[in-house]
């Protein structure tokens, strides 16, 4: 007996031995986690939001940032200038910056990382924008100038994102598994399906400000594993966690949730391309049996926004257009009538996120109260991509369910190969008026009349703008609450 | 013996490529493409074409195939198309965590089912023997994910003894590795061992039974003697068969405990592979767990010969 006693105890106090790398005095370093892992960390050749998530900011640098109010500021580049057709951008470049290879940053740098993204061989994200530029220059060093074939007021945002990162030519082939930027923090070391560590970069421009040496991101997907996680003090940020498991953490005193919006917007995606949903009063019938509010409740565990339009409310000239097709059963039932629809037979193709397949069966049960019928069918992404999405068809689906989470997307609604095959010339020239459109009032004016366009033609049935929570140990300071974009800027964040 | 050894080694190899191209055929009319998948929804369709001839995704499929088998002939696996690294290498990665984990939760499941099963055995019909058989019952029921979830919040959440996931690595020594394994290791063999236990006490039961025990007791051997040289080894054939299967079936188990542990093990590979399309990640993952369950059995056929004797001879 007391042998097994002996060897219980023995037992006992290793397992109960002190965790080396879990608990260590949190002065300087961080444990974030994130859901999924990022493929390479090269941004500018590959879509996955986690890759920005993890190097925007950090590692690599762009010559604008973004704010977490949406707003844009200096970066790499001082200052810019437009010239009055927004076809023509000057940029003036930091002076004195290093990539932390050694080599000086200059407009040969940025020449070559823009060509690259718009070269045939291209992969990044946005290569479309890039290949909008009839011409990148380098006047000198510290001068870059942009000039597009067509007006871009967003120019300025948009070469914030990840897409847009600065890469050194030499280093530039292999930043998938060693990424080389002009950013804060180098890459430590990364586990493969575990985690990734950043280390502090002690010649950063700016070193003395940065308060983290040292950063692990590690990468946990499901739901139960957050919490427990979280709960376990394993970890001591968790930016989008998943929405079920916030009311729980929200009642611990050791956490402080932050409620941010995004640029998101999750749509029941209708396809025009088909009969008889090319029928504008079909269309506003199936928005006419949506509650948005049950949806929100339902799908997104009540973090989001209702909207009625593709546009975000805090954007450049959002108006609240949820009015022009509110929820009204009784008016769905008489518009399917006023169409000559009877016995309407829909497909619902269902991405795996909670929010569409929970969605999806909330939307099911609406659309059953006027007397449609949506057939749920639950396919994973990349069936999703290819049998829904892809531009190149073939669009097999009725309705599904979606979040978009790009800013300012209106472009694709005009793109006449989108899945929502929505081609209305009406818009695209509305569209083409705002891009050409200088000053601020105006294009917000314009905006609103596009965003009303949207919602009376009942493009899609828009759902609402999703809320990201972000949950954080209590005395972790500097952890934004808005989500303009995937990224998470840690030159900001320190312990109390 | 040695034809023996050919014959299965001959049936072995034959399994393997059958299985290669099954793998590799099934995977193919899986919908959806990795380009596409890699690229995203918001991508330009001109950036997922670009990437689709650099992953080779259009060559013809007869040609991939004979590719992929003279590449593993030679020990080339290819570049996985999401994170750009040789596959080798990354499987190599993973196996570091899923083999000891394998040991682990294959050594507990034996020691586990071993000492109930001759325990029960040897106490037939008494309370022992109901009390621990009526466990075994719970454990079968046990959805191992299930349990997990309870061992974690026990000592993760509650006592805090173990971190509630993640690996740390065999760099730090080996304790902070085992530690890190243990609560996933318990978790996989509980209803394993539940199984084997039963299969045990059966089989120990039956051999009981044999003339040559009562044999062995009446020329005057202890009841603990007779068990442990004679019963024992007579035992293990159906045990040892059970065995084989379980491995198979702990591998399969992996892809869900690691989940749950956020282990970054093999079973999580081919889970996120599949989700991203990441086929050449897959079809070498799957390749390789059906290469060591052929294996395993193969070894397993192997030992019945040196445990019976008899066998060999049934096969010639």
């Amino acid at each position: 007996m007391l042998k097994k006693l002996t060897i219980f105890a023995v037992a006992a106090a290793f397992i109960a031995a002190p965790l080396p790398s879990f608990a260590q005095a949190k002065k300087d370093s961080v444990v974030m986690a994130m859901a999924l892992e990022p493929p390479g960390l090269d941004p500018t050749n590959a879509a996955a939001a986690a890759i920005a998530e993890v190097t925007l900011y950090n590692i690599y640098e762009t010559l604008t940032k973004i704010n977490e109010d949406g707003s844009v500021s200096p970066l790499l580049a001082e200052s810019w200038q437009a010239s009055p057709d927004l076809k023509t951008y000057t940029f003036k470049l930091r002076k004195g910056v290093k990539f932390q290879n050694g080599e000086a940053f200059d407009s040969a740098a940025v020449k070559f990382s823009y060509d690259r993204n718009a070269a045939a061989t291209s992969t990044n994200k946005d290569k479309s924008l890039y290949q909008s530029f009839e011409s990148v220059t380098a006047p000198d060093a510290d001068t870059i100038v942009i000039a597009l074939k067509y007006s871009e007021p967003n120019l300025p945002f948009l070469l914030g994102q990840a897409s847009g990162s600065i890469v050194e030519p030499k280093s530039a082939p292999t930043n998938v598994t060693q990424p080389v930027g002009t950013g804060p923090y180098q890459l430590g070391g990364w586990v493969k399906g575990s985690s990734i560590t950043l280390n502090k970069w002690a010649d950063y421009r700016n070193a003395s400000a940065i308060k983290l040496s040292k950063v692990t991101i590690r990468f946990i997907s499901d739901p139960a594993a957050q919490i427990a996680a979280l709960l376990s003090g394993d970890v001591d940020a968790f930016p989008r966690v998943a929405t079920r498991s916030v009311a729980q953490l929200k009642a611990d005193p050791r956490f402080t949730v932050l409620v941010g919006g995004s640029k998101a917007k999750t749509i029941v995606a209708i396809n025009e391309r088909k009969k008889p949903l090319d029928d504008v009063r079909v269309r506003r019938a199936i928005l006419a049996a949506i509650d948005r509010k049950a949806m929100i409740d339902g799908a997104a565990d009540g973090f989001g926004t209702p909207i009625g339009s593709f546009y975000t409310p805090g954007s450049l000239g959002f108006v609240d257009t949820t009015g022009i097709n509110p929820y009204d059963p009784e008016k769905a039932k008489q518009l399917l009538k006023e169409a000559g629809v009877t016995n309407l037979e829909l497909s619902l193709k269902l991405p795996p996120p909670p929010y569409a397949r929970a969605g999806g069966e909330i939307l099911a049960a609406q659309l059953a109260k006027v007397g449609i019928t949506a057939k749920i069918e639950n396919v994973e992404w990349a069936q999703w991509l290819s049998q829904v999405f892809a531009g190149t068809g073939p669009h097999n689906f009725d309705l599904t369910i979606v979040s978009h989470v790009e800013p300012f997307d209106l472009v694709k609604i005009t793109e006449s190969d989108y899945y929502l095959g929505y081609n209305n010339e009406a818009f695209n020239t509305l569209y083409k008026q705002i891009m050409s459109t200088p000053d601020e009032a105006g294009r917000a004016k314009l905006l609103g009349d596009a965003q009303k366009m949207l919602a009376t033609d009942a493009v899609a049935g828009f759902l609402y703008q999703p809320q990201w929570p972000t949950v954080i140990n209590k005395k972790l300071k500097g952890v934004w609450k808005e989500v303009p974009q995937f990224e998470n800027d840690f030159s900001a964040w320190s312990w109390e | 013996m040695s034809v023996f050894l050919l014959r299965r080694f001959a049936t072995l190899l034959a399994t393997l490529i059958g299985a290669s191209l099954i793998i590799f055929l099934v995977l193919d009319a899986l919908p959806g493409n990795a380009a596409q998948m890699l690229m995203g929804a918001d991508a330009s369709p001109d950036a997922v074409r670009a990437l689709s001839i650099k992953l080779g995704l259009d060559q013809p499929l007869s040609l991939r195939y004979l590719l992929w088998l003279k590449g593993m002939m030679v020990g080339d696996l290819g570049n996985s198309y999401v994170y750009g690294t040789p596959v080798a290498g990354l499987i190599a990665e993973r196996l570091v965590l899923t083999i000891p984990l394998a040991i682990m939760s294959m050594s507990v499941t034996v020691v586990l089912a071993l000492s109930a099963g001759i325990y029960t055995a040897a106490n037939h019909n008494r309370l022992g023997d109901v009390g621990v058989m009526s466990l075994t019952q719970v454990g079968i029921a046990l959805p191992n994910f299930w349990f997990a979830i309870l061992l974690i919040l026990l000592f993760a959440v509650k006592l805090q003894w173990v971190s509630a996931g993640g690996f740390a690595g065999w760099d730090d020594g080996i304790w902070p590795g085992v530690r890190s394994l243990l609560l996933p290791a318990i978790s996989l063999s509980v209803v394993q061992a539940a199984i084997l236990a039963r299969v045990t006490r059966s089989a120990v039961l039956e051999v009981l039974r044999e003339d040559f025990v009562r044999t062995a007791r009446a020329k005057g051997l202890g009841k603990r003697e007779v068990l442990w040289r004679h019963v024992l080894r007579n035992a293990m054939i159906p045990v040892m068969t059970v065995m084989g299967l379980q491995f198979a079936n702990l591998l399969a188990g992996t892809i869900i405990i690691e989940n749950v542990f956020y282990l970054p093990g093999l079973g999580r590979l081919i889970f996120q592979s599949i989700a991203n399309r990441d086929l050449i990640v897959v079809r070498n993952c799957v390749m390789l767990l059906a290469a060591m369950v052929v294996i395993v059995n193969f070894v397993v056929d192997v030992l019945y010969a040196f445990i019976d004797p008899r066998i060999k001879v049934h096969h010639l």
